[in-house]
């Protein structure tokens, strides 16, 4: 009765397409794709790194890391502005250091030490930052993507009808193949069809789910850009191993949603090179098939690009390594250095925006002694 | 006999009642080949194939839905969800539909599905990961609300869920997924929904809780000089508050140890069911140790969080010397 237990096999990738026809990318400053490429590796080391810190039990609980993957959020963010909102699901330290968040605040965040994005009480699946407008961080497969269509939702409302202009805004919504399933994205990408919200879906198609290849998990697996159909929404199919070619692709729907205020669909077709968190032992796949994609991965693509393009050499490359891992190794440094939470300070405070919550006694924490007066502001 | 863990023990139960029962089927994300995320349905897939052990998409209300359009064909659905977290995209067909379906049908229509949940903190794990939403279930009429604190009653009572005409939401704790082994029975046997279970005999002082706190609790308890009698509650609703009434009038105290936040957690319940049973038997207030009111917090507060024994001996002292 269910569909056959196939992995994705080594087909699941499409063709860059930025080969083939004229790429803005390839017309940036040589600068910004160095840039890309640096943003690459310092996702890829800090992820690494992130690893090792769990192995050390540094961090707790879940931890999805990015490795493979590098060049979607570095693609996507690259093409939007920065005042466009960006939310995302739990696999987010991509985002985050994509975003511009300085790595030693992600890093402390899972270490549950107060000087994370939030304040080390949220951890690897919540990285939040305001002034870099990321908006999580959520570890509720699918439940991101209603929040998408609001934050596009605010965005038009505020330029719109209280400011009476034009709206420019585009807001990038984050998911992964698995939460395609969820109703809750369903239910919102019948809102943003319907009230022309400008949000873009994109859709990290990694062909897993856990431990369910999409061809198990979706139905029109090959092909999930038609879900776009049923919701009146533009929609494009992108190969996310190139990060190029995640620009190109993604500059192209940003515009057009930009110049007609209107929802798109995206699937970037990617492939996440660990486990899907630290304790899987990936036995719904071969080493063969990751094998296949770990060789063509996207920093090795980039960097090839740059040499070819006589924009960098190994000595080059080298020194850019280098100095990210010194970065990487700052943040882990300052992490440690970083205090957990105060007990007394943090375990109530914003549940509410009055200090102690309007309990009046019910439950204070007994180790506070006394807590200064209930309802306090 | 077998000496197993709390996970092996639900296992065994899956294995059993799947043998004997061919309308036992088991849905959910990752169950199947993978054995779930908590390794619980490992080797089912394997056993009794794809059909009965269905590897769903990602879809908690379409699971539920889907179950309960199973279970009132006649089928004994056992739906996994993998964290208490992901109840909420299921709430709507919990409590909409299964929990009412019986009232609403006159009984021409019933929900016998085992809602099987990991539930709890303790595994350094963040919010909705940890939680222990069993009040939230417990206050809906219809459902019945069960979490074992023992491989031995995990399996007996799993049974019973299974076998249970009624909606059941089975919660696992998931801190003591693996952390003791208990000789089990390996042939069959229920344990009854809704009696609590008397861990330990005493005089002075009645303890009741239930979950992964059990532990915290014979910790305590192994700490102090004190006579307590520990009641396990076993299945939080149907309540047994005959035995935790017969406890009380014996001891005259009573402390109530649970992971939920204390405001309106199930202790509230306990604590004015005593009341109205006991209040002449009492000799001091009734004391609960609990979570605390904020959201389940990440790591490194999670200890300062969850009830442990410091924080459990501190209120038998209490309420001893009161
Ligand atoms: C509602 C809900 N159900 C289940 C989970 C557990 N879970 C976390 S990630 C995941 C798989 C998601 O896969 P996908 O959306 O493809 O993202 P990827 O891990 O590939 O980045 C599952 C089942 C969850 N977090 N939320
Ligand atoms: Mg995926």
């Amino acid at each position: 009765m269910s569909a056959a237990h196939t992995a994705i096999g080594t087909s699941h990738l499409v063709e860059a397409e930025s080969s083939k026809r004229d790429s803005a990318a390839r017309s940036l400053p040589p600068q910004t794709l160095l840039e890309w490429l640096r943003m690459m590796v310092l996702i890829r080391e800090f992820e690494v790194r992130t690893m090792q810190a769990y192995q050390d039990r540094k961090i707790g609980g879940f931890c999805h890391v990015y490795i493979g993957q590098e060049a979607v959020a570095v693609g996507c963010t690259a093409a939007v502005e920065h005042e466009d909102p960006i939310v995302t699901a739990y696999r987010d330290h991509g985002h985050a250091l994509a975003r511009g968040m300085d790595p030693k605040y992600c890093m402390a965040e899972m270490f549950g030490r107060i000087g994370g994005c939030a304040k080390g009480k949220g951890g690897s699946m919540h990285m939040f930052d305001r002034d870099n407008n990321l908006f999580g961080g959520h570890g509720i497969v699918g439940a991101q993507t209603p929040l998408g269509a609001g934050l596009a939702f605010g965005t038009k409302y505020i330029d719109e009808v209280i400011n009476g202009g034009r709206s420019q805004r585009v807001t990038l919504c984050f998911l992964g193949d698995g939460a395609l399933n969820q109703g809750a994205l369903h239910e919102a990408m019948n809102l943003a069809g319907l009230l022309n919200l400008p949000v873009i879906f994109v859709v990290e198609n990694n062909g897993y789910s856990m431990g369910t290849s999409i061809h198990r998990g979706t139905t029109m697996a090959d092909e999930i850009t038609s879900k776009a159909i049923g919701y009146g929404m533009m929609s494009a199919q992108i190969d996310g191993m190139d990060v190029m070619n995640v620009y190109d692709g993604m500059k192209e729907v940003v515009d057009e949603a930009r110049a007609t205020s209107r929802p798109a669909f995206v699937d970037i077709r990617t492939y996440r090179f660990k486990g899907h968190s630290m304790s899987d032992p990936r036995k719904y796949r071969t080493r063969e098939e990751e094998e296949v994609y770990e060789d063509d991965g996207p920093i090795a693509k980039a960097r090839e690009y740059l040499y070819d393009q006589k924009l960098l050499d190994e000595d080059g490359f080298k020194a850019m390594s280098k100095e990210v891992r010194g970065q990487v190794r700052e943040s882990i440094k300052w992490a440690d250095a970083s205090p957990p939470p105060d007990v007394a300070e943090e375990l109530y405070k914003d549940v509410y925006v009055e200090r102690w919550g309007p309990y009046n006694g019910t439950s204070e924490p007994e180790m506070l002694g006394e807590p200064g007066g209930n309802g306090e502001g | 006999m077998a000496n197993i863990t709390l996970v092996q023990a639900i296992n065994l139960a899956l294995v059993q009642e799947m043998e004997k029962d061919d309308r036992v089927m088991i849905l959910g994300e990752d169950v199947g080949l993978n054995g779930g995320v908590f390794r619980v349905t490992e080797g089912l897939f394997k056993r009794f194939g794809k059909d009965r052990v269905v590897d769903t998409p990602l879809a908690e209300s379409g699971i539920i839905g889907t179950s309960i359009g199973l279970a009132m064909s006649g089928l004994r659905p056992v739906p996994e969800i993998q964290f208490e977290g992901f109840l909420g995209p299921a709430y709507d067909q919990i409590c909409s539909h299964a929990a009412r379906m019986r009232t609403r049908t006159r009984a021409a229509f019933t929900v016998p599905m085992t809602i099987r949940v990991p539930v709890g903190g303790g595994i350094h794990a963040p919010e909705l990961h940890s939680d222990s939403p069993e009040t939230i279930y417990a206050h809906q009429p219809g459902l019945k609300v069960v979490m074992p604190a023992s491989p031995y009653d995990a399996k007996g009572l799993l049974i019973s869920a299974i076998r249970d005409p009624d909606p059941v939401i089975f919660f696992e704790p998931k801190r003591i997924y693996r952390a003791f082994r208990e000789e089990v029975p390996e042939d069959e046997y229920t344990v009854p929904i809704g009696k609590a279970r008397t861990v330990c005999e005493g005089e002075e002082l009645t303890i009741v809780s239930w979950g992964a706190s059990v532990v915290q609790c014979m910790q305590a308890i192994e700490r102090t000089d004190a006579s307590i009698e520990l009641v396990d509650l076993r299945t939080i609703y149907p309540l047994d508050m005959d035995a935790i009434e017969a406890s009380v009038k014996k001891t005259g105290r009573c402390v109530i140890v649970h992971e939920a936040p204390k405001t309106s957690g199930f202790g509230s319940e306990i604590a004015a069911q005593i009341m109205e049973r006991c209040f002449l038997h009492l000799e001091a207030p009734v004391q609960r140790v609990a979570g605390f009111d904020t959201i389940m917090p990440y790591y490194k507060l999670e200890t300062e969080y969850l009830p442990d024994a410091d924080r459990i001996e501190k209120a038998i002292e209490e309420i001893r010397a009161y």
